[in-house]
C-alpha cells in the first residue's frame, strides 16, 4: 500500500513518536510512503536544532535519521514553518534571520505538495491532529 | 478520477494558527480544483459566527478567508449540528452557507470521501 503520512505535532509530542513507529512499521511491512508531509506543530518535528537531555529520546533527530536512511520524500510546509521560526539557509537569508534549522533531507515546500500527495497515495494518515 | 477530501476543522478560530491553516488547505485544494468539503466540528463552528471582533484581540479576521471559500470551488461546507446547539449558535448567527448535520448525516458524511483529515 502505498501510504502519505501527515504530522501535526512537535517532536517532544506523543503523535511525533507514534507517526515514527508507524512509518517504520510500514516500511518493515513492505508498504511505500510516498510523502511525508509535516504541517502545523509538525514543522518543530523536522528541526535540526532541537537538544535532547541525553538519556531521553530524540525524536526530531530519529526522523532526519529515518528520512535519510529510505531517501523519503520529506516535505515541511513553508508557510507553517516560517510562521513557527523553522527555516532553511535560504529562507533565513530571506528575511534575516540569524538561524536555519530545517536543512536535508528535508525540503520546505507548499500545500499542492499535501495535495498531491492525498491524490497519489492509497492512505492518507495524519498524526497529532485536533 | 481525483480522490476526495473530508477536511475537519476543530479549532475555534482565535485559539491559535488552526483555523486558519485548515483553511488554507481548503483554499489550496479549491484553487487546484480537487474534489473537497469543509466540515466544521466542536468548537470549529465558532470560525462560523460573523460580526466578529478580531482587531480587539489584535487578530486578522478570518471572513475574507472564510468568503473566499466558494470562489475558490470549495462548495460543500458543512457544520455539526450538535456542536452548534452546545455552544448555543443559531443559523442566523452564522456567516457561510453551511449544511447543518444531525448525527446520521454526519456519519454518512463521513463515509463518503476517500481521505479525511482533522484539524
Amino acid at each position: 500500500m502505498k501510504f502519505a503520512i501527515a504530522l501535526h505535532a512537535p517532536a517532544h509530542s506523543p503523535a511525533a513518536r507514534r507517526a515514527l513507529r508507524f512509518a517504520e512499521a510500514a516500511l518493515a511491512g513492505g508498504h511505500e510512503i510516498m510523502r511525508l508531509f509535516f504541517y502545523q506543530d509538525g514543522v518543530h518535528s523536522a528541526s535540526s536544532t532541537v537538544v535532547s537531555p541525553q538519556d531521553e529520546l530524540d525524536t526530531a533527530r530519529q526522523w532526519r535519521e529515518f528520512v535519510a536512511q529510505h531517501q523519503l520524500d520529506a516535505v515541511v510546509c513553508i508557510a507553517a514553518a516560517l510562521r513557527r521560526g523553522e527555516l532553511n539557509t535560504e529562507e533565513a537569508q530571506r528575511y534575516q534571520r540569524s538561524a536555519a534549522s530545517i536543512d536535508a533531507p528535508w525540503a520546505l515546500s507548499g500545500l499542492g505538495q499535501l495535495h498531491e500527495a492525498i491524490q497519489q497515495c492509497d492512505r492518507l494518515i495524519c498524526f497529532g491532529g485536533h | 478520477m481525483a480522490q476526495s477530501l473530508l477536511l475537519i476543522s476543530r479549532q475555534a478560530p482565535w485559539s491559535g494558527p488552526g483555523a486558519r491553516e485548515a483553511l488554507d488547505i481548503a483554499l489550496a485544494g479549491g484553487a487546484f480544483d480537487l474534489p473537497l468539503a469543509l466540515l466544521f466540528l466542536d468548537d470549529g463552528v465558532f470560525q462560523l459566527r460573523k460580526d466578529q471582533q478580531a482587531v480587539l484581540l489584535q487578530q486578522k479576521d478570518l471572513a475574507a478567508n472564510l468568503q473566499a471559500l466558494p470562489l475558490f470551488g470549495v462548495e460543500e461546507l458543512y457544520a455539526c449540528q450538535r456542536s452548534l446547539v452546545e455552544r448555543g449558535l443559531v443559523a442566523d448567527q452564522l456567516g457561510l452557507p453551511v449544511s447543518v448535520l444531525d448525527d446520521d448525516a454526519l456519519r454518512a458524511l463521513l463515509g463518503r470521501f476517500d481521505q479525511v483529515m482533522t484539524i
